[in-house]
This record gives structure tokens, sequence and C-alpha cells, in this order.
């Protein structure tokens, strides 16, 4: 029933001459110093950050392509929430739609909860600046380990940065299945496709090559918008960064230093860059990968190159 | 908890006391010596110390949070956290929000730091961090206020000059300026001391609380923990 001891001053015997950092001089300490809790801490948030990006991006581009699907829907009503949803969630600054709907999708949370589970509650919800609900309708359960509640967190950023960056993709893809030759679709109809068989085999496949050039340019601004976790409150690498860099006198840790937050902002900007260029040569690959074989310009180059090359 | 009480449903009403006993403790991690992120990457610091022998005392188990300071008291009025116990200094406008234990330290002065003496601190440019009492203190004052999200940050302006001088607590001044050419200025009493702060609502765990730091100035064991984090005043 009671709290663990407040460890202090623990660390890891990664190396074994680290257990006194002040006798300790230039690679020795720098080695001792970078392997502290707390630095592993900063490195696992690196993870955190490439795990956002792997799960947010599938996501964002299945809500792009469900918005531009019912964008262009025949059914008004559907047609309606599609271009609404771009619409509302493109014209809304990122920062204010993340400290809105992050606060708001959890109370909702818990308030859906807190109707199912709780039906006898007799007490309002809202109790002057308080927010109450059942102790068992709380997400995640006030008695969750640690760990379910940053991955809660965790989840809830995802879902968010999922929406926003899905409007943009939804209006991106849009356009682009707009894009397709209406030669295409026409030829598909005259063999007699139904409309879903001409969307599924014709308009689909060639509609990528199209919107490419605006996806990748939303995967370059995701990168560059994952330091707004630090806003949702998960501990990212900015968190860490900030932390981490702030000058530390000797009372409180083993290793202190002055201002150093310029290294380790440093450190996160060579980070970005080689992510986004990493990212924009994998991008040139698949570009090129999908242009083979259409009728675009750039498809047709390929053809005419490899016809040359066949020549010779 | 209160609520609780309240609850008709006896299947819920069991079922919630035995999870109740769970309190999540928010703090900002970046006020040393009261909160801070030791080398472990672990909440350290007096007040870590603290609410870890309150919960012991009220037999409860906690939990620790780190929350921005900016948003902390938001973040405990919509239930991401039971208590806020982070260097809060108690005063009317908080009150307002939300309510506080009894003071486990007693009004602590704060104070000026500047690179050199003779910085007009009621007319110059004066560095605290955002939402503070020691901010609200320097608006009042004549000085021109630039305040910064976390208190290592006022600091880091002082001394690459951004500001003429810094108000901070002194506690937490107190070892930068040992360390760094940086001097005291002068002291100001703020606040009415330090205390926990809860949700209005919460009153039977905001009593729990109370009750353990009652009992820990009573045995003397406040004041030792107050001399062993060097903070000033005693019980």
């Amino acid at each position: 029933m009671s709290c663990p001891p407040p460890t202090q001053r623990k660390r890891p015997a990664i190396f074994s001459y680290c257990s006194d950092p002040a006798s300790l001089e230039g690679f020795q300490w720098l080695s001792c110093y970078l392997t502290t809790g707390k630095h592993m801490a900063f490195y696992v948030s690196f993870g955190t950050v490439l795990l956002l990006l792997a799960i947010t991006a599938p996501l964002a581009l299945a809500f792009g392509f469900f918005g531009a699907s019912a964008a262009r829907s025949r059914v008004l009503p559907l047609s309606l929430f599609g271009k609404g949803y771009i619409a509302i969630v493109r014209g809304v600054p990122d920062i204010a739609f993340f400290l809105f709907f992050v606060i708001a999708l959890d109370q909702g949370i818990e308030w859906l909860r807190h109707k199912v589970k709780c039906p006898g509650w007799d007490e309002p919800i809202r109790q002057g600046n308080d927010f109450l609900v059942c102790q068992i309708a709380k997400m995640p359960l006030n008695d969750s380990p640690q760990w379910v509640h940053e991955v809660y967190g965790f989840s809830l950023a995802v879902l968010t940065f999922a929406i926003v960056f899905g409007a943009f993709a939804a209006n991106v893809l849009f356009g682009a299945m707009r894009a397709v030759p209406r030669a295409q679709m026409e030829t598909a109809e005259a063999y007699g496709m139904t409309p879903r068989q001409s969307f599924w085999r014709v308009l689909v496949p060639q509609m990528w090559v199209y919107a490419l050039p605006g996806l990748s340019n939303l995967w370059m601004v995701l990168i560059k918008a994952t330091p707004l976790l630090f806003l949702l409150g998960v501990e990212d690498i900015v968190y860490w960064a900030r932390e981490l860099g702030g000058s530390k006198t000797a009372r409180f840790t083993d290793y202190p230093h002055g201002d150093w937050r310029m290294w380790y902002f440093l450190a996160l900007l060579l980070f970005y860059l080689a992510f986004t260029k990493l990212s924009e040569i994998v991008l040139e690959r698949i570009t090129r990968r999908l242009s083979h074989g259409q009728a675009t310009v750039a498809g047709e180059a390929q053809r005419k190159g490899q016809a040359k090359g066949a020549a010779a | 908890m209160k609520s609780l009480l309240l609850g008709s449903a006896a299947l819920a009403l069991s079922a919630s006391f035995a999870m109740a006993d769970t309190i999540r403790l928010g703090t900002e991690g970046a006020y040393p010596p009261y909160n801070f992120i030791n080398d472990a990457g672990e909440v350290d610091g007096f007040e870590r110390e603290l609410g870890d022998e309150l919960c012991k005392r009220a037999e409860l188990t906690c939990e620790w949070v780190t929350n921005d300071w900016d948003s902390i008291i938001p973040n405990l009025l919509s239930g991401n956290y039971d208590a806020i116990i982070a260097g809060m200094s108690i005063t009317d406008e908080r009150k307002e929000v939300v309510a506080f234990t009894q003071g486990y330290t007693l009004p602590s002065p704060s104070a000026y730091a500047a690179m050199a003496e003779g910085v007009d601190v009621e007319g110059g440019v004066v560095a605290a961090q955002a939402a503070t009492i020691q901010a609200a203190h320097v608006a009042e004052t004549g000085a021109t206020l630039v305040e910064f999200p976390t208190p290592d940050e006022t600091v880091a302006a002082v001394k690459s000059g951004e500001v003429d001088a810094v108000l901070s607590d002194k506690d937490f001044l107190a070892p930068i300026v040992e360390e760094s050419e940086l001097i005291f200025l002068g002291d100001v009493y703020l606040g009415g001391g330090i205390g926990m702060a809860f949700r209005q609502s919460d009153d039977e765990l905001r009593g729990k609380f109370d009750a353990a730091i009652a009992s820990m100035k009573e045995d003397g064991t406040l004041n030792d923990m107050l001399d062993k984090w060097e903070i000033e005043g005693k019980f």
C-alpha cells in the first residue's frame, strides 16, 4: 500500500568506472554522462517519434482515402460529410485543433463510459471547474500502471495527427482522383465495368502517381510536426532535449553543466535533417516505380528511355 | 471520492473503493530542490520524499506524473491526476480554482538575482516563470516582465544578458548563485507557503493529505526533510 521509496542517484552500471563521475574527465566523463537513465529516456523518445510516424502515416492515408472517396460520392450526405471534414480540419490551425481535440476526445470518452458504467450517478459531471466522472469510468483507470496512461496519451496523439493529416491527404487524393484522364474511365465503362469495378481497377491504381507529390509533401510536414507531441503531454525528444540541456548544479546531479540546450537542439536539428533527407531518397524511388507504364510525362520518358536502351 | 459514497449501485461502489486507492500526483520535475528529474530519469527532490511519506501515512498508493507547469492546473481539473505537488504557492487567485492543503513550507522568500550589483529591479527588465507568484509580483512593480515556460530558462536569460534580473524562489536560486557568477540582490516575501492542490470537489482526499501533513509537522519529520533539502523556514 505504500509508495516505492525514492531512488536517488541510481546509475545504470553500463561502464564500471561511472561510480564517481566527479573524478572523470573528457571521453570517460562523456561516456558516463551520455548513458545515464535520463539519457536513455531521451534515446527511447526518438523511438516514440518514429513509432508515431510509422502508425500515423498509414492511418492518415486511410482517413484521407475515405475522406476523398466520400467527398466524390454521389450520395449527397456522404459527399457533404467528406467535403466538410476536409474543409473544417484544413481550415483550423493545427495547434488549436491539437489542444481542443485531445481534451474534447478524452472527456468525451470518459463521459460515454460514465454513462454506461455508472447509471446511478446523481451528481453533475461539471462542478465548477472540475470535470468529474466516477472512478471506474476513468480512462485509463487511476490505478493502471503509468505505461497504460502513456500508451493512452500516445494513442490520442496518433488519432489527432491522423485526423489532421488525413484531411490534407483527402484533399490531395480528391485532386488525384480527378486528375486520372477521363478517357481511362470511359474506356473502363465501355468494357462494361460497373462504377465500383472501374473505381478499384482503373482509378485507384492510376491516381497514386498524381497524388505522390502532394503526399510526399505531407509526409515531410508530418515529420516536422512531431514536436507537437510535446504539446499533447507525450515526453518526446523536444521535452528531453530541453530537460537535459538546461543547466544543472552539482547538488542535484552527478553531472553538473551549464546551459547546453543549444547542443541538444542541434542534435535534434541533425536528426530531422537526416530523416527528411532519407525520406526524400525513398520517395524519389517510389515516384520512379509508380510512373512506370503510366500515361504521364514521367512514365512516357521511362518508356522512351527503355526503348532507346533496347535499340542500342 | 465524496461523490462515490453517494453512488447508488452497490457493485460499482465496492469496485470503486478498491480502485480509488491509487492516487496520481502531478508535478513539474523542473524545480530543484522541490522537484526535479534525477540522473536516472525519475522524479526526485523534497516533494518526492514528502509526497511518498504523506502517501505512506495516508495509506495510499501513489504514482508520480510529470506535467508542464503551464497546464498543470487544467490537467488536474480534467482528472488526469488527483493532486498537484509542485512547489505551488498558496494564493487567493489559485484558491478560486483549486483547493489547497495547509502549507508544508513557510512563506519562503523569493529573491532577485542578477549578474552585477546595482541593477534596478523595479524599473529594469525582469524574468520570471509564467503563471507564478513571482511573475505576478514583477508585473505589479514598474519593471518590464519577461515570462518563460520553465524556471531554468529564466536563469539562462539573465546569464545571456537578455534580461537584467530574475525573480524566483530563493531556494531554487541558491544553489545556482553558489555555483555561478550570479548574485542575490534582495528578498521579497510572496504567497502563503507551498501546499498541495486538489480539485475543489475532492475534499475527502484533501483531508487525508492535510492530516498527514499535520502529523509530519507534529513529530518533526517535516522539519528534518526541510533541513535535508536546505529549504528555508521551519515549523
